[in-house]
């Protein structure tokens, strides 16, 4: 499978930084245990610019250690509010993401956006219910929360244990169409909607002030991206999220990866993958592969660059699959 | 000649009572060989009385992941060791999900116009569980290979990454093959059905029931208006169903497809084959 020039040059980019990161995962699995007796804690804040905090999510799946939060968090502080982007995976982590909130500012949570409908992202929700803040989403999270949510709630109970007493599914009572303006006093969000992509449900959240964009999972980086929408509709998203105009956008904070990452160099990583999926995919139906075939035959060069690889490629090229298929 | 039978009833209704009590409750874990064996035996009796089965290597081959990487899109393969002849041919086969909450996922009856027996289709693996294709030849002998595959949920994962998409397309088809060259010989094609395929396992949060059930129940597949190949089918078969299977072209005609539905719809298809002398 060869890449054009530049695709390699970051290919190699990410496979390095990779190895790096194996060697920080074998260190943190080692502390898993220390990091458990000090669960209480609360999660760290990152600020990424002036008054934007991320919470980086560790990468792995659901745990009683990461309380089912692996997905990046952000706080967003405004003059007379604040706006949380993402709740992590159970109310346990939500309660102390606001712990976290009240060690930086006083000011309330006025809106609760949650990026789509993925477990990781959106059950922490309840912690924040009941404090008069807005719960924010796509216009189609409802119905995929009425979906999923079930399962999702199985799941995690399973994975996260006893912690995830009192965790319950939080639908929006505020509805993104297409666009939504929110102002935290002095600092104006932009809330996009998307057509069907990484899920039917992603939005993204502008931050004008400092040019920071929250992609929620339509970015993921260092963690293999995971297609729960659709192929073609994420690859055109990222194409119209790279056309934004010159300077609107200075940084990028992925769903999972780094706090924040470079604009729009951040994206190409994720574009290289997702394209050779498409394409190798493409060439597996027109031949008549078959999925088992499939993913045997698509993308195999990718594996070295991603975490998680093994655990969530066969799956995108199985939902790929039967995507192409219809074309 | 065959005729496929007009209408077969699965006594899937019997067979989910008669089987409710033994339904595992879905999880990674697998049941214990007992509670496996005991469901199996209850199975067989239900379909096939006490009739003989014979150990079905050599006759037909099933093609199934060891492992599932997605247990709601599982492919599946059955392939026969020989073509259909009029004088040798496989009549049914019977594709078993034991554990899954209705074990039957399909019946497929085949003809001599069939061509060979080599069919792949994708299905819904609700925990870890024995896979079966019983094969039933024209003379009435039974055969049985089986497949143990690991998956867990399959029955009950939320459906539908775009669910708006999938109603807007419900009942299209689409049937896949390439131009047939080689009349006379045994020619595949994949038949896609969008269609939800819903379990009734799937909750909806907001009303707190059960999405209902909506699944295909027949699927019938004609050439010149000879049947080649009829399912009879059920809850197990994945969202937006695939069927690959053989047919054999004589000349240009008709593909015809006819689809029902549990609710009552039907769907219908039909593409022109093309190309070479009758």
């Amino acid at each position: 499978m060869s890449s054009p020039g530049p695709a390699a040059w970051s290919a190699g980019t990410a496979a390095r930084r990779l190895r790096r990161l194996r060697r920080v995962a074998v260190v943190v699995l080692l502390l898993a245990p220390v990091a458990a007796g000090r669960a209480d804690a609360p999660p760290v804040l990152t600020p990424v610019a002036d008054g934007v905090y991320v919470h980086v999510g560790p990468h792995g799946e659901a745990s009683e250690h990461n309380l089912g939060a692996f997905a990046n968090v952000g706080v967003i502080v405004g003059e007379r509010s604040v706006a949380v982007i993402d709740t992590g995976g159970s109310r346990r982590f939500g309660e102390r993401l606001r712990a976290a909130i009240r060690g930086i500012t006083d000011l309330p949570v006025s809106h609760v956006i949650n990026t789509h409908v993925h477990p990781d992202h959106v059950l922490g929700n309840a912690a924040f219910s009941g404090a008069g803040a807005r719960f924010v989403g796509h216009h189609k999270l409802p119905q995929a929360l009425a979906r999923r949510a079930p399962f999702y709630l199985d799941s995690f109970a399973r994975l996260v244990g006893p912690a995830f007493e009192g965790t319950r599914a939080v639908a929006p009572d505020l509805l993104v169409e297409d666009t939504l303006e929110i102002d935290l006093g002095g600092r104006r969000l932009t809330l996009t909607a998307y057509p069907t992509a990484h899920t039917d449900n992603d939005l993204s959240v502008l931050d004008h002030e400092s040019g920071t964009l929250f992609a929620g999972d339509l970015l993921f980086m260092e963690r293999l991206p995971v297609v729960d929408g659709s192929l073609r509709g994420w690859l055109a998203v990222l194409a119209r999220l790279r056309a934004e105009p010159a300077g609107a956008v200075r940084q990028v904070v992925p769903g999972h990866g780094p706090a924040s990452a470079p604009w729009p160099a951040a994206l190409d990583d994720e574009e290289r993958y997702l394209r050779l999926l498409l394409e190798d995919t493409r060439a597996a139906v027109a031949r008549d592969a078959g999925i088992e075939a499939a993913i045997r035959a698509v993308a195999p060069g990718e594996r070295g660059h991603w975490l998680l690889f093994d655990d969530n490629h066969p799956r995108n090229v199985t939902a790929s699959y039967t995507e192409l298929e219809w074309e | 000649m065959c005729a496929v039978p007009a209408q077969i009833r699965l006594p899937i209704p019997a067979l989910l009572l008669a089987l409710a009590s033994l339904l595992a409750v879905p999880g990674p874990a697998r049941a214990d060989a007992d509670t496996e064996e005991v469901r199996w035996r209850a199975l067989r009796a239900e379909l096939f009385g006490d009739r003989d089965i014979a150990d079905g290597t050599g006759v037909i081959a099933l093609e199934a992941p060891d492992r599932a990487h997605d247990a709601a899109i599982v492919p599946v393969a059955i392939r026969a060791a020989f073509p259909q002849r009029a004088d040798r041919y496989v009549k049914s086969v019977t594709l078993l999900i034991d554990m899954n909450p209705a074990p039957v996922a399909g019946r497929f009856h085949f003809t001599p116009a069939s061509g060979v027996v080599d069919v792949d289709t994708r299905v819904r693996v609700n925990t870890y569980t024995h896979v079966r294709a019983v094969a039933e030849t024209d003379d009435g002998s039974l055969y049985m290979v089986s497949r143990y595959v690991k998956a867990s949920g399959g029955c009950s994962a939320p459906a539908g990454k775009d669910p708006e998409a999938a109603l807007a397309r419900l009942g299209r088809m689409k049937l896949r093959q390439a131009p047939v060259t080689d009349f006379g010989k045994p020619h595949p094609a994949q038949l896609l059905i969008s269609h939800p395929n819903s379990t009734g396992m799937q909750m909806d949060q907001i009303t707190r029931h059960y999405v209902p059930a909506h699944f295909i129940r027949t699927v019938n597949v004609t050439y010149r208006g000879e049947p080649v190949l009829r399912v009879e089918s059920d809850i197990s078969l994945s969202e937006d169903p695939s069927i690959r299977f053989h047919y054999l072209p004589r000349g240009p005609g008709e593909l015809s497809v006819e689809v029902t539905d549990s609710k009552g719809g039907a769907y219908r298809g039909a593409w022109q084959v093309a190309g070479g002398d009758s």
